[in-house]
């Protein structure tokens, strides 16, 4: 469904030259759900931007369906492809409606039966229809993650970019969020990549994952290995080391990479 | 989630209830939070009462004004206040309490008109500078700072030099020197949400930059924008009075109240009211701007205090 190779990005110029993202491949089936671990900087999020259009100047190939895009999207690409943001306190129009932030992306397709579409995706997403003419403010964090979900969900894309999804949200509603975004994959059949630093979120949600270190891929791991600790990187060892909590005797053995 | 079909006992409830059952009633309740909150505020209640009384003197000048402003009784000249001429005469016998409310429709054909055309301009080269940024900002803003490079009275006069006397040239070299500030403005609050994940979100899902800057960033920007263009409206009249008084504005024997304390310049020691009484009408109007500004923004401006 998803097949990147060789992606490679760098920001900047000269000595302040930063190479982002070092020659990263991988292949997603459809219907899977893939994930990206790694720490801050590691360069997962500037993945999933170049995937989603967000980024053009990459150098590689981005394949969706067998068809490679170019830097420049188009509407078809945006229908297949879209993406979940990580704050949805940031990622919502603070003076729209719910219902008029997800009606233009219909009006932009050109869908037919809008008022129709918004009420079951507002169904999908568990959010009752008195939530429908609320303005964000007025919605809580969970809330309103539910509604960047429907707003994904609204053009029938087949693939959705999730971008840290539950790392804004309060522990309680994490949980619920992700269910949500379980269920919907198994009803509408979506392949998902999600970046997430959180490794029990990853081995909840995906069947393999990819770890990157400083822009380059570490190692691809399976949600198996992952649950079980039976990983052959050093680096992903100590990830998987810090993901369990403190431990002053664990730290004092890091090494940096 | 079970649909509730609720009944409202009042408006007030139908306005402010959590869960609006159509984007006019979420607009609607919007609309009447932001009144409330307008209303604490004495000062721009007051201004806007002025501002109110303007726009009726102005509507209703033919009822209100007891005698034709431009109708002249040499007889009668310079008289003092009296029961039939409450602010007096003028030099050719004009009764002044006329000519003010006459002149009220001339003040807000001004103020109006050079915020109709001022406004939009500032707003549209302001987002599509921010938006795009680069080359296209970069040619928009230069071309701004040409403007904003003259003091405004300065440049304005230098307009209606260049175009002839007259109210309406007066209107256009106003409305052409007070843009520049209302773009810098809409540059700078696009600026800040061009790159915020709303924006972001919207362009994943298709939109192109007419639908984006028209939809999505002109609304944020509108508040900043309606409060200067409010606080600017004080100064727009200013300059309008200015260029009356310098003979470059409205021309005699038309009531307007920069020209009217221009030729009673020459009285001033001995017939006080003549300059007084325009000059004052200037002034209330002026301060109501100033107040309703004041108060928009406390509403509108989000980073403010209150």
């Amino acid at each position: 469904m998803l097949n990147i190779s060789n992606l490679n990005i760098s920001f900047g110029h000269g000595s302040e030259k930063n190479h982002a993202v070092k020659d990263i491949s991988f292949k997603v089936k459809r219907g899977e759900s893939f994930g990206l671990v790694g720490e801050s900087g590691s360069g997962k999020s500037t993945v999933l931007n170049c995937i989603s259009g967000l980024l053009n100047h990459w150098q590689g190939t981005i394949k969706v369906d067998g068809v490679p895009v170019s830097q420049k999207r188009d509407l078809a690409f945006y229908r297949k492809v879209q993406l979940v943001f990580q704050d949805p306190y940031a990622s919502l129009h603070p003076r729209h409606t719910i219902d008029r932030t997800l009606k233009e992306p219909l009006a932009i397709h050109n869908f037919s039966d809008i008022n129709h579409r918004v009420e079951k995706v507002l169904r999908e997403v568990d959010l009752g229809s008195q939530f429908r003419f609320r303005y964000p403010h007025q919605l809580s964090g969970g809330q309103r993650q539910r509604v960047a979900v429907a707003r994904a969900l609204i053009l029938e894309p087949e693939i959705i970019l999730l971008d840290e999804p539950t790392s804004a949200l309060d522990v309680s509603i994490q949980a619920e969020v992700l269910n949500l975004l379980q269920d919907i994959r198994k009803e509408r059949n979506l392949t998902y990549v999600m970046v997430s630093h959180d490794l029990a979120v990853i081995s909840y949600m995906c069947e393999n994952c990819a770890v990157m270190s400083q822009g380059a891929m570490v190692e691809m791991i399976s949600a198996k290995q992952l649950k079980s600790g039976n990983l052959t990187q050093n680096y992903t060892k100590q990830l998987f080391t810090a993901s369990k909590g403190y431990d002053r005797a664990a730290i004092d053995l890091f090494q940096d990479f | 989630m079970t649909e509730k079909t609720t009944t409202y006992s009042s408006t007030k409830e139908w306005l402010l209830t959590d869960t609006p059952a159509s984007a006019l009633q979420a607009a609607a309740g919007r609309a009447y939070l932001g009144l409330l909150e307008f209303l604490k505020n004495r000062l721009a209640v007051l201004g806007l009462m002025i501002i109110v009384a303007l726009v009726f003197v102005a509507l209703f000048a033919p009822y209100i004004a007891p005698f034709d402003p431009i109708l002249t009784d040499l007889k009668h000249r310079l008289l003092p206040f009296s029961a039939e001429h409450f602010f007096g005469t003028d030099e050719l016998g004009r009764d002044i309490f006329s000519r003010i409310i006459w002149g009220s429709r001339l003040t807000l054909y001004v103020i109006g008109l050079v915020a109709i055309i001022a406004a939009p301009v500032g707003i549209i080269v302001g987002t599509v500078a921010g938006y795009f940024g680069g080359i296209v900002d970069m040619v928009l803003m230069r071309i701004t700072d040409i403007f904003l490079a003259f003091p405004k009275l300065i440049l304005a006069l230098a307009f209606v030099a260049a175009l002839g006397p007259g109210i309406e040239n007066a209107i256009i070299a106003i409305s052409i020197t007070s843009w520049p500030p209302y773009a810098r403005i809409a540059r700078g609050e696009t600026i800040t949400i061009r790159n915020s994940d709303f924006i972001r979100a919207i362009r994943l899902q298709g939109a192109g930059p007419i639908r984006i800057i028209s939809g999505h960033i002109m609304p944020l920007c509108l508040s900043s924008l309606i409060v200067r263009v409010t606080l600017d409206m004080a100064g727009i009249i200013l300059t309008a009075a200015g260029l009356g008084f310098l003979g470059l504005g409205a021309q005699p024997p038309s009531p307007e109240w920069g020209a009217m304390t221009s030729s009673g310049r020459s009285y001033i020691l001995d017939h006080w009211w003549l300059i007084t009484m325009p000059g004052t009408a200037i002034f209330v109007v002026s301060l109501a701007f100033n107040l309703l500004g004041d108060g928009l923004r406390e509403v509108l401006d989000p980073k403010s205090d209150n």
